[in-house]
């Protein structure tokens, strides 16, 4: 008995995760689309005409249960993705995600060179 | 320093320099360019006039449509109508003037003052129609042919350049 209350414990508990998960934050989404009107503000942060208009169509887009993912998708696909200001991982800016990793690695690679090579001197 | 190091500095001065010549030498103009060769699905506008929809349907027949969105309030509209008037004289070309933002009353007077080039008379009293067009300020002007390829975009007040590249479009066939 104790088992299934306990099984049914961690499964409400997990759902309720899940669901949290699922939801689509309005706001966190206006922060990351760029008013294309503006001098560098996001929707968030602007009262423009074209901000308002976007907000507008991003809750109907919430409304119809697109999620995140597909809500940028569809302005990117409108404005490109200068509209947003979390840049897509694609063939086209992958060099913008990886080459912090790269330059990280390759210095990594030469401080540990230079440690050897003095450990070796000394 | 040994020469690899030399060697992989050298590299990275090369690539950022690279970066730097490549993106300084760019246009940093936002615009919708890469609408361009993309259909448009799904054509709605609500008529100005009457109780009707306007689908793609409507624009089937036509060689060439060109979606001109604008408003009485705007004044840049003002400078390109003379162009859409010019436009409207076309055979090729059939205009849909999808009003912005507007009122009713105050779109037919700018129409009845300043002459009517629009075969189609739509409206987009929210805005939010507009977006599925990737437009972000009026005046914008889409042209589609008739599968509703987008052939050319215009983002600003049409002017003769815009005239020209228009005629070259719809009198290639």
């Amino acid at each position: 008995m104790k088992i299934k209350i306990y099984a049914l414990i961690f499964f409400l508990h997990f759902s309720s995760i899940l669901s949290a998960n699922q939801i689509v934050d309005q706001n966190t989404i206006h922060k990351n689309l760029r008013c294309l009107v503006c001098q560098g503000q996001s929707i968030a942060d602007s009262n423009s005409d074209f901000a308002q208009t976007l907000k507008m169509v991003v809750k109907d887009l919430i409304n119809q249960g697109k999620t995140e993912e597909e809500i940028y998708d569809f302005l990117s696909d409108k404005y490109g993705d200068w509209i947003l200001y979390k840049p897509k991982f694609n063939l086209e800016n992958f060099l913008l995600w990886f080459f912090p990793y790269i330059v990280l690695v390759v210095g990594g690679f030469i401080i540990v060179f230079l440690i050897k090579k003095r450990s070796k001197k000394v | 320093m040994p020469k690899t190091i030399k060697f992989i500095v050298l590299i990275v001065l090369i690539f950022l320099l690279g970066v730097f010549f490549i993106s300084l030498n760019k246009s940093t103009d936002y615009n919708t360019e890469h609408l361009i060769g993309n259909k448009l699905n799904k054509i709605k506008f609500e008529s100005l006039e009457h109780k009707k929809i306007f689908t793609e349907e409507d624009f089937k027949k036509n060689n060439y449509t060109l979606i001109n969105f604008w408003a009485s309030w705007c004044a840049p509209c003002r400078i390109e109508h003379p162009i859409l008037i010019k436009l409207s004289k076309e055979q090729n070309l059939k205009i849909l003037g999808v009003n912005f933002k507007d009122k009713k009353i105050n779109a037919l007077k700018f129409l009845k003052d300043l002459g009517n080039p629009y075969d189609y008379l739509a409206k987009d009293t929210s805005g939010k129609e507009s977006v599925n067009y990737g437009i972000y300020g009026i005046p914008e002007s889409i042209l589609i042919d008739n599968k509703y390829i987008i052939k050319k975009k215009f983002i600003g007040p049409l002017n003769l350049k815009d005239y020209d590249d228009i005629l070259e479009v719809i009198n290639s066939l």
